[in-house]
């Protein structure tokens, strides 16, 4: 279907229908329960999920297929954003030439840093990616927000005020990121039993783009682009001996993943109409680092599982505070509930980066393929279990 | 003339900083072939080794004072340093007045042992893994040492002046002729960038007239044959890495009170210390110690109201830019050795 192999189809149908029930999927407790705290299934999380998932999907067409590791990813996030609320400033709040634009944007700034920073490969690459992002963030941050000649609007961030031309913008529509006139933040909800479902336009807008940039990357992933891009990162030296160039393909997966990330900027700005400079700083670009390898490198699905991952983390591990910790251990003894309460405070709450650093170390260490990886080891277990006949059967490369 | 001599001053406080980091992150590239992002983290380590000196030293316990009331006219509640009661007020006050420079003997062991034990228990098992991996273990790593730090210490910077004897400032400008306050430099920058030359000599020195330094240097140039030789190589790279986290750990500790620690101090230094690698070339320490100073000193020109008025922003980028520039058109840096980090 769509020129996709079977195998390809039925995992793209999987991730269509797990998008599309996600607002019944990460609710699975009711409303009033102990366990509501572990929902994710509100509007703006979600809609969190599936943008890093597109950011982290058009990082993996980069990471994953060529190999080479940027670290300054989030400079193209920061473009689209900016670029976004500019049309949202200039136009209107229709978030469709907004969306555009910050690709477009993003787009050409990748071909620019691109064409420098590929001339280098390896640590160069990363430093040299770096150090452009470093110098964007700063650039925007101070210089690029003078009074004169105010493009970012600084600490603040850029934002939509009243008084912005907004030419295109008539009474009826709504004054938030609208798709035609279709709020971003209008929200059905579903009410059953004791279970709360959210249905959110903004979520369900960028699932809609999320399945249309995932299907393009599983068609990256198996064209003959997508081979030449592995065959650069398995070998590039013997590509160049062959007289193969493999500078334009090299550039147009960085232009690609750029283009990605604008995009992922362009719908943050859609869902919140607001753009800063922080979201350029390189701690942002490792966070999609991150978000690729905990998911698994070079596989369909590992960045939208990484993605999710970090983002459900970062939420509900950040809320467990000690009154919550408290009630869940109030049927053990005093002394033994302030001391399980004691031992796991520093990993929750505000201290959740600490799990995060700690689960990303053990996942780099013994899992280098990510949450990927793991699963088909745990899948590969389970099989063995069932049969043992099989097991012998496994083959596996030479060291 | 001497807004020229105060900015190269005034660059050379940050470059001894940059200088020492990447003498480490070389130190380590060097011997090891590892890419470590938790440099950094090292770095501000050693800061909080300052600070938790200045906290050892001025515990202190609760008396209350009769003869004196305060504003409600309850007996005053006095707080003495133990360290005041054991040696009296004056010794007392001037050991903790002189925390930072005798947090330097506590840094010393402590870092060495965190070098050891990060090297021996995680970096070892990174050695045949790509340098992807190595950045990312040390990057996860930097992470769960910020969070530590900040679990104890806080978000927010801790002062931690230099003793009251260093506080102040030195005329440089009547030595040089000049008017008296047009030159005028800090005590304990001077004090910092002796203290890096001393270091900086030190790590040399050990690597050029020491048996054990020849030893590394055969290693960093051929571990294989050193190896063959019949020579425990490993065991005298894990000792270079604890050196190197020495290094940065020092300067963190001396930096404290030029700019108050916070638990991403690190971060902030490591992004720059690795460009300054770089653009001195990767695998040269002599390239490292000379990318630092000269960043350092450029830096500190971009931020005259002149560069700034002329081409805005240059300070916030120069670095950046300069690398950009370095590497496109010296693509080994200002020193590098051929075959670095190549492949």
């Amino acid at each position: 279907m769509l020129g996709l192999k079977s195998k390809d189809t039925t995992l793209l149908v999987v991730v269509a229908i797990l998008t599309l029930l996600a607002p019944f999927i990460l609710n699975p407790f009711p409303e009033n329960s102990a366990l509501a705290q572990f929902n994710a299934g509100y509007p703006d999380l979600m809609q969190r999920f599936v943008i890093y998932g597109i950011f982290a999907i058009g990082f993996n067409i980069l990471f994953g297929l060529t190999g080479y590791l940027s670290f300054g990813h989030a400079a193209f996030l920061g473009v689209g954003s900016y670029a976004a609320v500019w049309m949202f400033k200039l136009l209107s709040y229709n978030v469709v030439p907004a969306i555009m634009l910050s690709v477009i944007v993003a787009g050409i700034f990748s071909v620019l840093i691109g064409y420098i920073s590929l001339r280098r490969s390896g640590i160069y690459f990363s430093i040299l990616t770096l150090a452009f992002a470093q110098m964007s963030f700063a650039l925007a941050y101070s210089v690029l927000s003078n009074p004169k000649f105010n493009l970012t609007n600084g600490e603040t961030g850029l934002q939509v005020y009243a008084d912005d031309p907004q030419i295109f913008h008539r009474a009826g529509l709504p004054d938030l990121p609208h798709f035609f006139g279709l709020s971003m933040r209008s929200t059905y909800t579903l009410d059953v039993g004791g279970w709360s479902f959210d249905f959110n336009a903004g979520y369900y807008f960028c699932a809609a783009i999320m399945l249309v940039v995932f299907y393009l990357a599983i068609r990256i992933f198996n064209s003959p682009f997508g081979l030449m891009l592995r065959a650069v990162k398995s070998n590039q030296q013997r590509l160049n001996y062959t007289g193969l160039n493999t500078r334009p393909y090299t550039l147009a997966a960085f232009v690609i993943s750029g283009m990605y990330a604008g995009l992922a900027g362009g719908l943050l700005a859609a869902m919140d109409p607001l753009a800063g400079a922080e979201r350029m700083q390189w701690t942002a670009s490792g966070e999609v680092v991150l978000m690729t390898i905990l998911g698994g490198a070079g596989t369909l699905i590992g960045p939208v599982l990484g993605a999710g991952f970090i983002k459900y983390f970062e939420n509900i591990f950040s809320k467990i505070n000690d009154g919550v910790l408290h009630a869940w251990f109030a049927f053990l003894p005093d002394g033994l509930e302030n001391a399980l309460v004691a031992i796991i405070h520093p990993f929750v709450g505000k201290g959740w980066q600490l799990t995060l650093g700690l689960m990303f170390m053990a996942i780099v260490i013994f899992l280098p393929g990510g949450l990927v990886e793991g699963g088909k080891r745990l899948g590969a277990l389970f099989r063995r279990r069932s049969s043992d006949e099989t097991a012998s059967g496994e083959t596996k490369p030479a060291e | 003339m001497d807004s020229f001599i105060l900015q190269v001053l005034n660059g050379l406080d940050k470059g001894s900083a940059y200088a020492l980091i990447a003498l480490g992150l070389t130190l380590i590239f060097g011997t090891l072939g590892v890419v470590n992002f938790a440099h950094g983290a090292l770095f501000m380590i050693g800061a909080f080794c300052a600070v938790f000196i200045q906290r050892l030293l001025s515990l202190s316990f609760l008396t209350v004072d009769d003869t004196k009331k305060d504003f409600l006219g309850n007996p005053l509640k006095v707080e003495t340093p133990y360290i005041e009661a054991w040696f009296g007020p004056e010794l007392g006050g001037s050991i903790i007045n002189w925390s930072v420079p005798l947090a330097i003997f506590f840094a010393i062991p402590v870092m060495l042992l965190v070098g050891y034990v990060m090297e021996r228990g995680l970096i070892k098992h990174f050695y045949k893994r790509p340098h992807a991996d190595q950045i990312l273990v040390t990057f996860g790593l930097a992470i769960v040492l910020q969070e530590i730090i900040k679990y104890f210490y806080g978000a927010n910077p801790i002062p931690t002046p230099a003793p009251d004897a260093l506080a102040g400032a030195f005329d440089f400008g009547v030595l040089l002729g000049f008017d008296h306050n047009t030159i005028i430099y800090p005590y304990w920058r001077m004090i910092y960038f002796a203290f890096a030359g001393i270091i900086i000599a030190g790590v040399f020195a050990f690597l050029q007239f020491t048996t054990f330094g020849m030893v590394v240097r055969a290693g960093m140039a051929d571990r294989e044959t050193v190896g063959l030789l019949g020579i425990n190589i490993d065991k005298r790279f894990t000792l270079m890495f604890g050196i190197a986290a020495g290094v940065a750990g020092l300067a963190g500790v001396m930096y404290t009170p030029i700019n108050p620690p916070n638990y991403h101090m690190g971060m902030d230094f490591l992004v720059l210390s690795f460009v300054v690698v770089v653009v001195g070339g990767m695998g040269s320490l002599p390239g490292a110690v000379l990318a630092g100073f000269l960043l350092g000193i450029l830096e500190s020109f971009a931020s005259t109201t002149w560069a700034t008025t002329t081409i805005p922003g240059i300070n916030q980028v120069i670095i950046y830019l300069v690398a950009i520039i370095v590497l496109l058109t010296r693509p080994r840096g200002l020193l590098g050795r051929k075959g670095v980090m190549e492949e």
